[in-house]
């Protein structure tokens, strides 16, 4: 249920605990019935039917014990109703009134009691969103719609695209999921260290796309971070025993943690290496500490925790007052032979250019095949800012014109403009850079 | 639910001797057989290639007959299997099961109950 709809329905005078009844378990309603039904769409429809009975009745007769479980009886009812009136729907409609429900939920982590008489279907919910078998941006928005709970215009607000493509976009995936019988439902063992990579990388998607927004951006768009935290949160409660899940999510804690370091009052975009680290929050870096702790138990290393190892190396520096930039490289290596990528390529060389000096970082970037990081602008950032430390100004001020011509971000643009001009105007290295230690 | 298996494979790909065919049979035997035990298998055939192609239409009630369509792409349809299974996750496993699976695609098509 998407809060535009909540907003249709506060005029009521309940609205205090219907409203409770929406943030809490809309997400955990829509689940568990969208399971049973095999149909996202249907169950949407149903729930919202629900809601506009208990907001006709819970007034009047008074408010249900368990309003969750009154939600989703109601609402199954409904589609029960709904499947009984068409004409293939029949049988189906006998299967879901013949199915037992009510069962005490066996999470034991669950607080909240009204929530224990239904299951937590949301893990299934999930991998259905995160589907191989359905395109990356389709997966991103169904994840928002129907775990975040956010409206059709939220998600479009969020990604800069008209409402009119997410609402198409969301329909279309809805009915796949349908037709296709994507079941909703946790993946069998041997396909589930796959299967949750992708639910992690849509997760981490949603992330950063948050983290590129700036000030100057909506705030749904800034939101973004938060609610991708949040479901990696319920992601990490479901699935306790994932130590990449942790890693996940000590990754998007330490990042966070950073959040008001990054820009200055102009909007600026400010590096990491000349952020003031007293603006990081110590809460986040905290958490992402114990979720790395808790990772380590687990003897599985993958790409996250490696990512995450790398953020709490910056995030220690700042008590200790430098960063180990060696053991940076070193992680990066690591991370290099388990998820190969160009980026993690480059990114070593950064790391191995504060390590051991600008032309040792020169030569691990010339090392990487030209051709993949063609269009990738921080390539030309990195290799300007290795030339400038080499005194080689010339060449730092075309590499800078070549990431200019890369970037619209204006955040971004400021940034190199102003390092461009620093290239011109430095003239000699420093001493210690220019043998190129 | 059941869906079909449109197997596309290179053109270059088919065995063009006697021999080269007999050599493929073991591995499309034994995927079938597979399917069989999983109660997934419903039908399967292997399609002739696009040069026996004939494409009829009747639009406004004239009719029209043409020679092809001659494959441009670089995979075309060599044969479907038709089978029922759980879900798509099943049906996916049955796809990368199938020997084309290794050198052409498989696109899974749910079938439409009527």
């Amino acid at each position: 249920m998407g809060r535009s709809k909540f907003a249709r329905l506060s005029r009521c005078n309940d609205v205090a605990s219907i409203e409770r009844s929406f943030r809490d378990d809309a997400g955990r309603a829509l689940a568990t019935l969208a399971k049973m039904l095999g149909d996202i769409e249907a169950a949407e429809d149903a729930i919202q039917d629900a809601y506009l009975v208990a907001l006709e009745r819970w007034p009047r007769e008074g408010h249900p014990k368990h309003a969750s479980a009154w939600i989703l009886t109601t609402a199954r009812h409904r589609a029960i109703d709904k499947l009984r009136r068409e004409r293939r729907g029949r049988e189906k409609a006998e299967r879901l009134a013949a199915l037992e429900f009510g069962a005490p939920s066996r999470d034991p982590f669950a607080e909240d009691r009204e929530m224990n008489v239904i299951p937590d279907d949301r893990l299934g919910l999930m991998f259905a969103c995160c589907h191989p078998g359905l395109g990356v941006e389709a997966r991103i928005a169904l994840t928002l719609r129907t775990l975040g709970g956010l409206s059709t215009e939220e998600i479009a607000e969020a990604f800069l695209v008209p409402s009119a493509t997410i609402a198409q976009r969301l329909v279309r995936v809805k009915r796949k999921i349908r037709d296709a019988a994507i079941p909703l439902d946790v993946p069998a063992p041997e396909r589930l260290p796959e299967r949750l990579a992708d639910v992690c990388s849509v997760l981490y998607l949603i992330f950063n796309e948050g983290y590129l927004a700036s000030a100057g951006d909506s705030l749904v768009r800034r939101d973004l971070c938060d609610e991708a935290i949040r479901l990696t949160r319920v992601l990490a409660h479901l699935m306790p025993q994932e130590p990449e899940v942790m890693g996940l999510l000590a990754l998007m804690l330490y990042h966070h943690s950073r959040r008001d370091a990054r820009s200055d009052s102009d909007e600026r975009l400010i590096p990491l290496a000349e952020q003031d680290r007293k603006l990081w929050d110590d809460t986040a870096i905290a958490e992402a500490n114990a979720f790395m702790e808790r990772a380590a138990r687990h003897q599985f290393e993958g790409p996250y925790q490696l990512q995450a190892a790398i953020a709490a190396e910056h995030a220690r520096a700042r008590e200790l007052g430098r960063v180990d930039w060696e053991r940076i490289a070193e992680l990066y290596t690591h991370l290099a032979a388990i998820a190969p990528s160009p980026i993690v390529d480059l990114n070593r060389a950064v790391a191995l250019g504060f390590a051991c000096g600008p032309l040792l970082g020169l030569a691990a970037l010339d090392a990487i095949d030209a051709r993949a990081l063609e269009t990738y602008h921080p390539a030309y950032v990195a290799r300007a800012d290795f030339l400038r430390r080499l005194g080689r100004e010339a060449e730092a001020r075309d590499a800078y014109a070549a990431a200019l011509a890369l970037t619209q971000n204006a955040r971004e643009r400021a940034f190199l403009e102003a390092k461009m001009l620093e290239a011109g105007a430095s003239v000699t290295p420093r001493d210690d850079e220019r043998d190129g230690r | 639910m059941k869906y079909m298996l449109l197997i596309y494979t290179p053109h270059d790909s088919r065995p063009t001797t006697p021999q080269e065919r007999a050599a493929t049979m073991p591995a499309w035997e034994a995927y079938g057989a597979e399917l069989r035990r999983r109660k997934a298998y419903i039908d399967a055939a292997p399609l002739a290639e696009t040069t026996s192609a004939t494409t009829v239409r009747a639009h406004d009630g004239k009719r029209t007959v043409t020679d092809g369509p001659f494959a441009e792409t670089k995979e075309w349809l060599g044969g479907y299997y038709i089978i029922d299974c759980a879900s798509l996750d099943a049906a996916i496993e049955a796809a990368a099961m199938c020997p084309a699976a290794k050198y052409g695609s498989i696109e899974v098509r749910p079938l439409v109950e009527m």
